[in-house]
């Protein structure tokens, strides 16, 4: 018998163009996960792997949509197995464009509605605490995270949207006259409708030290490690 | 065969670019409507059949030029002499 690993190994994916990989592992180690970089030409992520972190930045420049290449990288075919195994994904900002555009996530990101690059804190509302993403939050917590990005701006059609809002896929919105982006119900996160793969758009790397104002990002992150840490257990 | 794919922005889609732009020109004293934004994509296929063509074009529009949720696309084909 394989005794369960204290510090489940998450994979940070790194394309090139992504910036944020390094401040991921490092807030996931400091998180008590042991944090693997792992460059977009492997087709195989490390073995025992628990989890995978997909991070900021603009992955090949950006170039067409945001994204639209990255999710073609052969480390995407590995994440996509992955998810559709059940296994823990949380794509931030980049990330969370990469997903949606490898549609393990619903919408799409577009351009902010200012056009503007907007970088800054932003409040936000925990509407579920019940997914592997948010259980160190309390019910209805409201967050400060920052936010950096141009093309932030999560849509999706009337449809789609009410369709999300009935599964309880909306899993973080920005609070009331936050939105810094003009994405469609204030939805700043999301998760499929398993609820094993989530994006969102607020940089929780950003958010673990008080130093930089504000640690409400380790409750991301940290729920991340504590489901990781489940799974690798049972996987053990 | 040479190919021309124009994406737009799909109708009822917000399009912040579109509106700068439409700004600026009324700035500069053009009678604008409105102004939409999309993206050109010219490309140079192999085949020389258009019915291949097309169909081999339409693929690259839903893996990778278009985003179905947000934008359409046409495809215009030119023959090459």
């Amino acid at each position: 018998m394989t005794e369960a690993p204290s510090q489940p190994r998450i994979a940070v994916t790194v394309f090139p163009g992504s910036n944020d990989d390094r401040d991921a592992q490092l807030a996931l180690e400091r998180l008590g996960a042991e944090a693997v970089r792992v460059w977009h030409t492997e087709s195989e992520l490390p073995e025992g792997t628990a989890g995978v972190v997909l991070p900021g930045g603009f992955s090949y420049g950006d170039y067409l949509r945001a994204g639209a290449i990255a999710r073609f990288s052969p480390i995407m075919g590995a994440v996509e197995r992955f998810a559709g195994d059940g296994g823990l994904v949380l794509g931030i900002c980049n990330g969370f464009q990469i997903l949606t555009e490898a549609r393990l996530l619903p919408g799409v990101l577009r351009a902010n509605a200012s056009l503007d690059f907007i970088c800054r804190d932003v409040g936000l509302r925990v509407e579920r605490r019940d997914t592997p993403f948010t259980s160190r939050c309390g019910e209805q917590q409201t967050l400060t995270i920052p936010v950096k990005h141009g093309e932030g701006c999560w849509f999706a059609d009337a449809d789609l949207l009410a369709e999300l809002e009935a599964d309880g896929q909306v899993v973080l919105r920005y609070e009331a006259g936050e939105n810094p982006n003009g994405a469609v119900a204030d939805i700043a996160g999301v998760a499929n409708a398993d609820g094993n793969v989530f994006g969102l758009m607020p940089h929780p790397e950003h958010a673990v030290d008080p130093l930089l104002g504000s640690t409400d990002g380790a409750l991301i992150l940290g729920s991340l490690v504590d489901a990781a840490r489940l799974s690798a257990s049972v996987l053990a | 065969m040479k190919a021309t794919v124009l994406v737009r922005p799909k109708a009822g889609i917000l399009d912040p670019q579109g509106q700068a732009v439409e700004s600026s020109l009324r700035h500069l004293g053009f009678a604008v409507g409105t102004a939409r934004v999309g993206r050109v994509v010219e490309l140079d296929v192999e085949t020389d059949d258009a019915a291949e063509a097309r169909s081999e074009i339409e693929r690259m529009c839903e893996q990778l030029l278009a985003n179905p949720l947000i934008e359409s696309y046409d495809i215009e084909l030119h023959a090459t002499t």
